[in-house]
């Protein structure tokens, strides 16, 4: 999976979790929370949806690596891939 | 249900199918976890329920959804719940109330969905009060009421410290109380900051075809996430060894195992269903205060209440020079009382069949469950004219004479009806004054969820049992 192609899954998910939200011209370096009314509710959800959809954990400490679209990239990628790899 | 057998075990078990309890059962059936929601009464909803009597529908409970916010509004508990069970907001069919008023001797506050209307009320019923309103105001916004660490304050007290009028203060307390308040007189202030942003920030709505259509839109969602329910089953007893609850014991004989319990029965109505009771809690006095329960009078009219004169929403009254929010020495207190007309929402195109017209007041639990059978229907009959000759005070343009002549049905509950759909103690509507806003019990993996837990009012109830949910359960792993 490329970075690209695991933001296309986070905006998946984010579009699931809030569908009132505008996800069009995202600034992918800005963190979500201030371009979007995402709460730590909503962030919570982002992760169970990696989980169950996708088999990823994202341990508590790491939740602030998900702050931005950029972050999320490089932080899951490399997960996604395992996971692939090890299927 | 339909004679399907239950699983052995269940990665959580919800006690109780009401707001809180479904909201709850769907978050952690989402996530797969299997879950199974148990109720005692036949019909789901819990205080916000509905029934049938010869043929007409009735709601119990809601007067109205609160915390109603237009479409495109963002981060309200409102918008907050759609998201969390994945819900869209037509599901829910909320249509905003036309206009509601707090109405005391001599003055009125009139105010609708939005502050605007409350805030230019109070400025022209109480002009030297409108810096402290204000200020009031923004101490409201400031406030996280979701806090618990934050310590328990009086909201009368905070209330004290930004208005002088003893009059206003009664007035803007009166609808919280209401909507709210466990505690005689008073609430505690996070719940007071959570029913004023409700209210007074918010709104009300009312689906066309009542709660009916909240309670649908749950249990289809429980079902599509695979959750399971056993209906008209309540639980006999929580097993325990050391600080964990091991099985429950339905009333059917049955038992079944779960690795965490989500109990919306109430504290002390849980504690009770604990097979080894805790010596702390049986103490004559765990809880300040009485418990408040209400009386409600229903009459169905063969005109829209507007057609008869009555064009608001709701009308929450008193006649008295102070408010007396407490339970009565008597079955009924018709000093004040809450007024709704559920045809007085805007519902577009669509109408109301038929006229409804609904009273709720004060009573006296004890007093209810102490009458004989006779005697319960006797004093039911004495009570009803009498409650609503009281509320009429406050509607000038519908009389009795009005009413009486446009009346095709009534019925009326009581605190022993509320008992009997919800079995919390003594029939009491906002539950135990004493709130367990983190929902820990003793044990490690039983957890209160709904009234007891401190969120009111049914989106209240509802984020109570998602929020629990995902303290509990889902953040656990």
């Amino acid at each position: 999976m490329t970075k690209e192609e695991c933001k296309q899954v986070v905006l998946e998910i984010i579009e699931e979790i809030a569908p009132d939200e505008d996800l069009e011209g995202l600034s992918h370096d800005v963190r979500l929370r201030d371009q979007l009314d995402l709460d730590s509710m909503d962030f919570l959800d982002i992760v169970m949806e990696l989980r169950k959809k996708h088999g990823i954990e994202v341990p508590e400490e790491d939740y602030p690596k998900l702050a931005s679209l950029d972050s999320c990239a490089e932080y899951l990628t490399p997960k996604f891939n395992a996971v692939k790899a090890g299927a | 249900m339909g004679g399907r057998s239950l699983k052995p075990h269940y990665d959580a078990i919800v006690i109780g199918c009401g707001m809180a309890g479904l909201a709850a059962g769907i978050r952690m059936a989402m996530f797969d976890r299997t879950v199974l929601v148990v109720e005692s009464h036949n019909a789901p909803g819990g205080l916000n329920s509905f029934y049938a009597l010869e043929g007409r529908k009735y709601d119990v409970g809601l007067h109205a959804v609160t915390n109603y916010v237009p479409p495109g509004a963002k981060g309200t508990p409102l918008i907050k719940l759609l998201r969390q069970l994945r819900l869209r907001r037509e599901d829910l069919d909320l249509c905003p109330q036309r206009g509601s008023r707090v109405a005391f001797p001599g003055v009125d506050l009139h105010f609708d969905n939005g502050f605007a209307s409350l805030g230019e009320s109070v400025a022209s019923a109480f002009p030297e009060e409108i810096d402290g309103f204000r200020a009031l105001r923004a101490h409201v916004a400031a406030c996280d009421p979701f806090d618990a660490s934050a310590p328990v304050l009086s909201a009368r007290e905070v209330m004290g410290r930004f208005l002088r009028s003893p009059l206003l203060t009664d007035m803007l307390l009166c609808p919280v109380l209401y909507y709210g308040s466990a505690r005689e007189n008073d609430i505690d202030f996070d719940q007071f900051v959570i029913l004023w942003r409700s209210l007074f920030e918010e709104g009300f709505a009312r689906p066309h075809e009542g709660v009916r259509v909240i309670i649908r839109a749950l249990l289809k969602r429980f079902r599509e996430v695979g959750g399971e329910r056993k209906m008209k089953c309540g639980v006999r007893r929580l097993h325990s060894e050391g600080a964990r609850v091991t099985a429950v014991e339905l009333e059917d004989g049955t038992t079944v195992t779960a690795d965490a319990v989500l109990s919306t029965a109430g504290a002390l109505e849980t504690e009770a269903l604990c097979a080894a009771p805790d010596p702390a809690a049986r103490s004559p006095a765990p809880e300040s205060g009485r418990r408040l329960s209400f009386v409600e009078t229903i009459t169905v009219l063969d005109a829209p209440p507007a057609d008869l004169g009555a064009e608001e929403t709701i009308i929450f009254f008193n006649d008295s020079e102070r408010f007396h929010y407490e339970r009565p020495e008597a079955l009924v207190d018709p000093r004040s009382g809450v007024i709704c007309f559920p045809n007085n929402y805007d519902y577009g195109d669509r109408s109301l069949d038929e006229g409804f017209f609904r009273v709720t007041a004060l009573a006296d639990y004890d007093r209810w469950a102490a009458l004989g059978s006779d005697a319960y229907r006797a004093e039911k009959e004495a009570w009803y004219p009498r409650l609503q000759e009281s509320a009429l005070r406050f509607v000038p343009g519908l009389g009795m004479d009005t009413v009486r002549a446009h009346t095709r049905a009534i019925d009326m509950f009581t605190p022993c009806t509320v008992k009997r759909f919800t079995r919390h103690i003594e029939g009491a509507v906002y539950g135990s004054p004493r709130k367990h806003r983190d929902g820990t019990t003793r044990f490690d993996n039983l957890f209160l969820a709904g009234t007891d837990q401190g969120f009111l009012g049914i989106t209240g109830a509802m984020l109570s049992g998602i929020s629990m949910a995902n303290r509990h359960v889902l953040s656990r792993g």
